[in-house]
């Protein structure tokens, strides 16, 4: 059974392969990630993060709320002050964090409740687990950053995570204009696909903050692997990456 | 956060922002009426608020708000016509900061690098990224809240 619904501004899409009960099994995780929203997103006025960015004392910041906010803490130093919530204005926006952790979360959920078989998605990072319908596994399109229409690989996956990172730009290039004959590339987007979902993005997000030094990040870092796509159309691979490739 | 790197950083990002200006200014204005800001990868995200924007909306071109998209601002015009939402133009996109649009090939001289080809595999999802669609649409919701008659 496969579900899409509208949730912090983007599809949320759940598909539970092999599992009685199903649509109970989504219909939490979905109740899960408007719980998260409700808490974290920036857009609400109401929510615990805006009430905080207003000026909330500490003392009255929900425990789990502590909690994420030392996860941005600790990201912000494992990536070298890449990752970082603080916005210029000097409010903080954890979604940069919150989406991967919670898709790591509603992913943990659906292991305790027995699901083997599944597939979580949130705007364009996912976990998944175990097998698709096909008794495969699962077959990940990497979209053109150029081009939303285009699948350019296909990731095959059991048990892991997958998040790109990056813009939607224009297809064109971009020119110095120092010195128009030039022509300079720019990172579009940056898919990192490794263990779990929660690190996945958070090190995607860096890495795209990075610019082309990136991908070599990603390189650096044990257990993920990573696939960065520039405006001339082409592709930097880490090393490891062609593990995850499904031949197709 | 020390005082002085918050202080470096603002400097930085007041270059940030400088150099972003300019090469908007010079290099993409210019570019205009070409492809460069064609809008084709958000158009997904277009519907859920032109629904809201039949009728009744005045003629005329309406600058959005900037909204932040976590590495950088997104903003965009709205051009009423005919009382109907017709296009939206990015004056403002995340990868207009400078500092991302250098390739250094000198930092990957030892990965696989490879063009792009498209597939037509059978897939159960699909990456990508959509972080700035909530940027969008609270740009583009207030470039249509000016333009209410």
């Amino acid at each position: 059974m496969r579900r899409t619904a509208l949730i912090m501004g983007m599809p949320v899409t759940i598909e539970v392969v092999g599992f009685t009960n199903a649509k109970a099994a989504i219909t939490d995780t979905f109740a899960y990630f408007k719980e998260v929203d409700e808490r974290y997103s920036t857009y609400k006025h109401d929510s615990e993060i805006s009430c905080i960015n207003r000026g909330l004392p500490e003392e009255q910041w929900s425990d789990e709320m502590r909690s994420v906010l030392h996860l941005c803490e600790e990201t912000k130093r494992a990536t070298g002050g890449y990752f970082d919530i603080e916005q210029p204005n000097g409010t903080w926006d954890p979604s940069g964090l919150v989406k991967g952790w919670a898709i790591q979360h509603a992913a943990e959920r659906l292991s305790r409740r027995g699901v083997q078989n599944f597939y979580v998605e949130a705007g364009g990072d996912l976990q998944t687990s175990g097998v698709n319908a096909d008794g495969k596994p699962w077959q990940i399109g990497v979209r053109n950053p150029a081009n939303k229409h285009e699948i350019v690989k296909t990731i095959a996956l059991t048990d892991g995570g997958v998040a790109t990172s990056g813009t939607y730009v224009r297809g064109q290039h971009i020119y110095n204009p120092h010195r128009r004959s030039q022509k300079l590339t720019g990172v579009q987007s940056i898919t990192v696909v490794g263990t779990n979902i929660y690190d996945a993005d958070r090190f995607a997000t860096a890495a795209f903050a990075m610019g082309p030094s990136g991908i070599t990040f990603i390189e650096a870092l044990p257990g993920f692997e990573g696939y960065m796509i520039d405006s001339s159309q082409t592709a930097t691979l880490t090393s490891g990456f062609d593990r995850y490739v499904a031949h197709v | 956060m020390n005082s002085t790197s918050r202080t470096s950083k603002k400097i930085l990002l007041a270059i940030g922002v400088a150099a972003t200006f300019f090469v908007y200014t010079f290099v993409l204005r210019g570019q205009r009426s070409g492809a460069i800001i064609a809008p084709t990868p958000l158009k997904g995200s277009t519907p859920a608020v032109s629904s809201s924007s039949t009728g009744s909306y005045k003629d005329g071109t309406y600058t959005g708000s900037v909204a932040n998209a976590y590495y950088g601002n997104v903003q965009v015009q709205a051009v009423i016509s005919g009382n109907k939402l017709t296009d939206v133009q990015f004056l403002q996109y995340p990868n207009d900061n400078p500092n991302s649009q250098y390739i250094n090939q000198q930092a990957t001289p030892y990965l696989k690098q490879e063009a792009l080809q498209a597939q037509s595999a059978q897939v159960n999802g699909i990456t990508g990224a959509t972080l700035t669609s909530q940027a969008f649409t609270q740009s583009l919701s207030s470039a249509l809240s000016q333009a209410k008659s």
